[in-house]
């Protein structure tokens, strides 16, 4: 496989309760998520998905193990540098975590105006421009608090992409968006990563729809990591948690081929 | 039943110390990023009308009253000694030295800082200073410095105005209520005032202006890593709480402290 942009290597991470046991949500995992590909993470609800997302960015730290990024291990690094690396990153959480004191347009807008000199009648052409394409035109002066879920969502996407990143990281991008929009996500994600080449890591539990996308597959269960070159890997695994997963989000069609 | 009330005592301790360390560490991040660039001065003005415009009416009603309430108590404990002359002279040297700066620290704490302290805290948990860390763009810088100059700026000249609402208030109450000689008020002002004084009052402001911010948004600001402050709105609520109630103490703290120093 090509060169790997996020590599971890024996990463821990558990949370202690507040009656002192701990909870593991990644036990010593070794992945790595190859350069300019699809990564689709998916796994039950509570599994730690959007915590394995938090580890790439820094936002929370693991007990032991390394995350390196472009040669660094994020895990140790802070400051300057920490912010320096994360100019490569681009978001979208699972809350969207749209500033709510903003409109839309501006928090679409926000990443253009800090972080690059275009100006004004620039950056608003980009905005309108990816705003249409998201279908939220004409709802720019809205208030996150006025939006439906699916088109704060799509707000989210919106702002994340403005910056073409090197990567791109999506927690659950099409969770609450009707069949149609979320097939024109899919498309987007499609085209824009032919454009800008991005490296991508999609969180999502629409499986096995998201597989299009995929060029590498990861299923997270119980703190390990089961790692598929591709998805229609995932389907010949003989481990039984997969079987049931692949049973349950699939459906039997695909169980048949390993039948034959 | 001992050990456990030992180890209860020696955990508050300890997350006594981490969160005393935190708050250090955020005071250091504070005025770094003051000096970081680009300054956003649209949102600096937007503060600067929050914190100074929008508590003019605030600042003057208690000034106004605190003044006259100075002038009335000042005539009644001055006069038993016929030092009606000195009125104006008490009345300015308090208000310009302590309750002008401690008066104006505690109710813009009341009025800017419980707002500061619940928007950040809403704002971190609520994952937008997390988005903004991940946009690699400074909350310190984005956030937080345009709120610290425009409190360092807007409080001195909130204190300014206090103290000459306030000696007015005193005239009033004196002069035209009480029937002090106006000539003698002024004088007695004039004559016992010295640029030392004003400038104690000033540095007092500067300083409380400080701390109301620090503490203020750094309750925000650090609100999820607060123990013992629950999660959620409650945490926010909670958080400001103790904002309100920190700031306000370390100001009276800390205006003893000065006046002992400088005085
Ligand atoms: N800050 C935290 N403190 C303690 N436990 C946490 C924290 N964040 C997450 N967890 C726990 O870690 C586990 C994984 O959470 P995570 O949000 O990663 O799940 P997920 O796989 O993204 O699930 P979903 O598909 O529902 O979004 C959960 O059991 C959650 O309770
Ligand atoms: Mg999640």
């Amino acid at each position: 496989m090509s060169e790997s942009a996020i590599t971890f290597k024996d990463v821990e991470k558990s949370f202690v309760k507040d009656n002192g046991s701990r909870q593991v949500i990644l036990d010593k995992v070794n992945f790595s998520i190859p350069a300019g590909k699809t990564t689709v993470i998916a796994g039950g609800s509570g599994q730690g998905k959007s915590v394995t997302l938090k580890l790439v960015l820094a936002l929370m730290r693991a007990e032991s193990g390394q995350i390196m990024v472009a040669g660094d291990d994020i895990t140790s690094i802070r400051g300057g540098k920490l912010k320096k690396l994360r100019t490569r990153f681009g978001v979208l959480f699972q809350g969207a975590a749209l500033f709510d004191s903003m409109s839309v347009f501006d928090n679409v807008a926000l990443p253009l105006r800090e972080r690059t000199r275009k100006s004004e009648a620039e950056i608003k052409k980009l905005v309108l421009e990816s705003l249409e394409q998201l279908e939220l035109l004409g709802h720019e002066d809205k208030f996150p608090a006025q939006l439906s879920g699916g088109m704060k969502k799509r707000a989210g996407l919106a702002r994340a992409l403005q910056l073409k990143p090197e990567i791109m990281l999506f927690d659950e991008p099409t969770t609450g968006l009707d069949p149609v929009m979320t097939q024109e996500i899919y498309q987007l994600f499609a085209r824009t990563q032919a454009q800008i080449g991005y490296t991508s890591i999609i969180v999502s539990h629409d499986i096995p729809k998201v597989f299009n996308l995929a060029d590498q597959v990861i299923v997270l269960h119980n703190g390990n990591m089961d790692v598929f070159p591709s998805p229609e890997e995932i389907q010949w695994s003989q481990k039984t948690h997969i079987k049931e997963f692949v049973k349950t989000t699939m459906g039997e069609i695909y169980q048949s081929h390993l039948v034959e | 039943m001992r050990v456990n009330s030992v180890s209860r005592f020696g955990g508050t301790g300890i997350s006594v110390v981490a969160d005393l360390g935190r708050m250090g560490l955020y005071l250091l991040q504070m005025i770094q990023g003051c000096f970081r660039m680009p300054f956003r001065f649209s949102e600096f003005m937007r503060q600067m009308s929050f914190i100074g415009v929008g508590s003019l009416a605030v600042i003057f009603f208690t000034a106004a009253s605190t003044g006259m309430v100075l002038g009335l108590q000042g005539y009644y404990s001055l006069h038993k000694f016929g030092a009606d002359g000195m009125l104006g002279s008490a009345v300015s040297l308090t208000l310009i030295m302590e309750l002008g700066p401690v008066l104006t620290a505690l109710m813009v704490t009341g009025r800017a800082g419980s707002a500061m302290c619940a928007e950040l805290g809403i704002m971190r948990i609520s994952e937008q200073i997390d988005a903004l860390d991940c946009m690699a763009i400074d909350p310190f810088r984005y956030l937080i410095s345009p709120k610290l100059l425009a409190a360092l700026i807007s409080v001195p000249l909130l204190t300014v105005l206090f103290d000459v609402v306030g000696i007015a208030g005193g005239y009033v109450a004196g002069v035209h209520l009480m029937g002090v000689n106006p000539g003698s008020y002024i004088e007695g002002m004039r004559s016992s005032v010295t640029n030392h004084d004003i400038l104690l009052g000033t540095v007092k402001s500067f300083v409380f202006a400080l701390l109301i911010v620090w503490i203020c948004t750094g309750r925000g600001y650090l609100v999820h890593q607060i123990k013992g402050a629950g999660f959620g709105a409650r945490s926010v609520s909670t958080v400001t709480t103790q904002a309100v109630v920190l700031s306000s103490i370390s100001v009276l703290i800390f205006d003893y402290l000065l006046t002992a120093i400088l005085l």
